[in-house]
């Protein structure tokens, strides 16, 4: 027992959650064609949170018509100003209601309570105030002469990794820029959504602006192949993007796409060890590694690599696993069953590759979905968990030697999100980050994130942005 | 020879902001206060500090709130040198240690033969704990090695008598500055590293603190020996107080929380400590009168 052993304390705000939800169309809470409902879980602890309803391809074409009306018979006519006061308010919402929105967040996605309130919620209403003033300045997004217009109705699908904020950066610019939205939140995790979508409501938008259909692959798919559809914004895996990418080719629609990565943290010989060791730690436990900008590839400078390997082992003791509703806790629960599968088969792999595991030692919770903090030390470059995206907390760390070595090291690789770099003397900095093909390099930092600042990938990260005055391209016709 | 250890203020700063965030509530916050309180050096450094004035900072320092039992005696008082005596006099037979300032405190600006006759005569009126200043002029300019053979010159004076070297960080300018300075006087026989003398508007933060635990886990990593910190000037709260316990606890870990290898200086922080514990205990806070003066 510790002399200052942190004493359990749970966040306590008790957020109102419906038994059931609908699917929220032209303004209102609907019941899905089928009638079916699906139950959505605390990944914590399994319990079921609500019953949501399952969108099949009728509710998936009622919410696109729904959301093509109000498209030409309201939202297209405002004006940017009109637009923007509608945009605010959903700002103001978000903050007003944050706390009930993080522990929402925190229940059903299983991330702990400090980062849903520190960074998801503060993020997502960041995102609204930040377009809301660039509803009525379009045309200084664009060359001079060129005016702003709308594309029409857009198809939304988010993933499950940050299910509110994801949203938010979908949103927020779609509107800005006067676009209607169908938007599908992740199967696993619903909740935020539709309480944005009662904030939506709440708003007075008018009916049919936004509209959530919640569902699994099959609602993403109807959304994604529905003729009147003009616009398709994705982020989620590199797997279901081919497949909209393929599905979209030779239509009018647009598509932007947000997906997966297998970012190199660079760390040399000469970096700042404390700091850098905090970006390690942040770039891939940061959400239980649920992050496609993850620093998933540690490639260090081979003369420091006993250095690094000492101080990450006596690092992630530090972190505190366990209730993810708890202010103290550091790593919450693996969204869902399937994730964690996954990340234990590729774990496996590492470890029948010949690479060797180190976790923290701690005990985890009997019930949910929970995976210690990990890394691999000894990876090769053709192992697989140097390879493919594992979406945990899991690190696989590679050496270098020249700097060369190191671009050379992190540009193999089928992805191009992210990458760090962590040295002191900023010529090599710049050289490195010039040379790597990832769309954000974090210098001597990890993990920053702001409105203003465009996010995308390359190659199979996918294509678009999202993000400041680029993303608002992405939402207007030209 | 030191080796050079560059220090990234965002990442740094960041860390700070988020081991702030550590919620310590119900027995871990009674713990931690108890624990403060046990690290506290009571401080009171002031020109117009009389035998009086220290006698009844001392009486405070043994028994901070009598009846109130389990609440433990701080650490130390820290005076000036030339009320030592008076201090020694007034905590004999508690477990309360008298810390005296020396080398010219503040400014540390005179010459070293001042500044030894300054510390042993602080020894000799028996101060069990000496606060050092650091030039910072001359470290500043580059004279790295007079700071170093200062250190180990009051240190040699000093003997077994602890000896705490303070960086006065609010003057050193960057944290590399900070860092260099940290492991100059660890190197030099510095049994603690302080960061301030309270003297100047900028005094002990949190990412300075972080930053000079790094250096001491640093210096024990390659020596094996355990050095201490102690943590000066404008900690006023009970939060601030707990938020570096917990610095500590998660850079230099369990060892270091004691009076043998932590403390806080500071002249009111002891009251607000006991006005919290107050409250955890009865649910009330207590007005200011209901703490007894130092």
């Amino acid at each position: 027992m510790s002399i200052l052993e942190y004493a359990p304390s749970p966040e306590t705000t008790a957020p109102h959650i419906r038994e059931r939800y609908g699917l929220f169309i032209e303004g209102r809470w609907v019941s899905p064609a089928s009638g079916r409902y699906v139950p959505t879980i605390n990944p914590a602890d399994e319990s079921v949170l609500a019953e949501v309803a399952f969108a099949e391809a009728a509710d998936v074409d009622r919410a696109v018509r729904a959301a093509r009306k109000a498209y030409d018979k309201y939202w297209r006519k405002l004006s940017g100003a009109a637009r923007a006061k509608y945009v605010y308010r959903i700002a103001r919402a978000i903050t007003e209601r944050s706390r009930e929105l993080a522990v929402l967040e925190t229940l059903n996605g299983g991330k702990p309570i400090r980062e849903s309130r520190d960074f998801d919620v503060p993020a997502a209403a960041a995102h609204f105030f930040y377009y809301a003033g660039w509803a009525d300045k379009l045309e200084w997004a664009l060359r001079a002469g060129r005016t702003a217009h709308p594309i029409g109705v857009c198809g939304q699908i988010v993933p499950w990794n940050f299910p509110l904020l994801m949203a938010a950066w979908k949103l927020a610019p779609a509107l800005a820029c006067g676009n209607t939205v169908v938007l599908k939140p992740a199967e696993t995790t619903p909740l935020t959504a539709l309480a944005l979508a009662q904030i939506v409501a709440e708003a007075d938008l008018p009916p049919g602006v936004v509209n959530v259909v919640t569902g699994d692959g099959s609602t993403g798919a109807a959304l994604v192949e529905h003729d009147d559809v003009d616009k398709i914004a994705f982020t989620g895996s590199t797997e279901v993007g081919k497949i909209i990418a393929r599905a979209t080719a030779g239509t009018a629609k647009r598509l932007t796409l947000e997906l997966g990565g297998k970012a190199a943290n660079i760390v040399c010989a000469d970096a700042p060890l404390d700091q850098a060791m905090e970006g390690i730690v942040n770039g891939i436990y940061f959400n239980q590694g649920h992050v496609c900008c993850a620093g998933s590839r540690l490639l260090v400078e081979e003369r420091i690599h006993d250095e690094i390997i000492e101080r990450l082992r006596a690092r992630i003791e530090t972190l505190r696993l366990g209730d993810p509703l708890d202010k103290n806790t550091d790593i919450g629960a693996i969204n869902s069953r399937a994730q964690l599968d996954k990340i234990h088969e590729l774990v496996d792999s590492g470890v029948e590759a010949g690479a060797t595991l180190v976790q923290q030692s701690c005990w985890l919770p009997e019930r949910g979905f929970f995976f210690p903090a990990s890394f691999f030390t000894g990876v090769q470059p053709s192992h697989r968990i140097a390879r493919e995206e594992i979406f945990g907390p899991v690190l696989s760390v590679m050496t270098f030697r020249t700097p060369e070595e190191a671009v050379e090291k992190a540009n193999n690789t089928p992805y191009g999100l992210s990458a760090g770099v962590w040295t002191d003397k900023g010529s090599k900095n710049m050289w490195i980050a010039q040379q790597l093909r990832a769309g954000v390099v974090w210098c001597n930092t990890f993990n920053q994130f702001d409105p203003a600042s465009p996010f995308g990938g390359y190659r199979e990260s996918g294509f678009g942005r999202e993000g400041g005055v680029h993303g608002l391209h992405e939402y207007l016709a030209h | 020879m030191l080796s050079y250890a560059p220090v990234e203020a965002v990442m740094l700063e960041q860390r700070a902001a988020d081991l702030a965030k550590r919620s310590i509530k119900s027995t871990a916050k009674r713990a931690g206060i108890h624990l403060a309180i046990a690290c506290c050096d009571l401080t009171t450094l002031e020109g117009k500090d009389s035998e009086g004035r220290v006698r009844s900072l001392c009486a405070k320092a043994i028994a901070p709130r009598p009846g109130w039992p389990g609440v433990p005696s701080v650490a130390a008082v820290c005076v000036y040198p030339s009320l030592v005596a008076a201090a020694k006099d007034a905590v004999r037979g508690s477990s309360v240690k008298v810390a005296s300032v020396a080398t010219a405190f503040p400014s540390g600006l005179s010459s070293l033969g001042v500044k030894l006759a300054d510390t042993q005569a602080a020894i000799d009126a028996g101060a069990d704990e000496i606060d050092m200043v650091i030039d910072r002029g001359a470290f500043l300019s580059g004279k790295e090695d007079v700071v170093f053979d200062q250190i180990a010159a009051v240190k040699r004076v000093c003997g077994d008598v602890h000896l705490k070297v303070i960086l006065e960080t609010g003057e050193l300018g960057t944290y590399d500055n900070i860092r260099r300075a940290s492991d100059l006087a660890l190197a030099a026989g510095a049994d603690f590293i302080k960061t301030s003398t309270g003297k100047i508007g900028v005094s002990a933060t949190l990412p300075t603190a972080l930053l000079m635990c790094e250096a001491i886990r640093d210096f024990h990593r390659a020596t094996g020996q355990r050095r201490g910190l102690k943590v000066a000037g404008g900690v006023r709260t009970t939060k601030q107080a707990l938020s570096y316990l917990v610095v500590v606890k998660e850079t230099l870990g369990e060892p270091w929380l004691s009076p043998e290898l932590f403390r806080i200086g500071a002249s009111s922080l002891l009251d607000d400590l006991l006005m919290q514990l107050e409250k955890d205990v009865t649910g009330r806070y207590a007005g200011a009168d209901y703490i007894p003066l130092g």
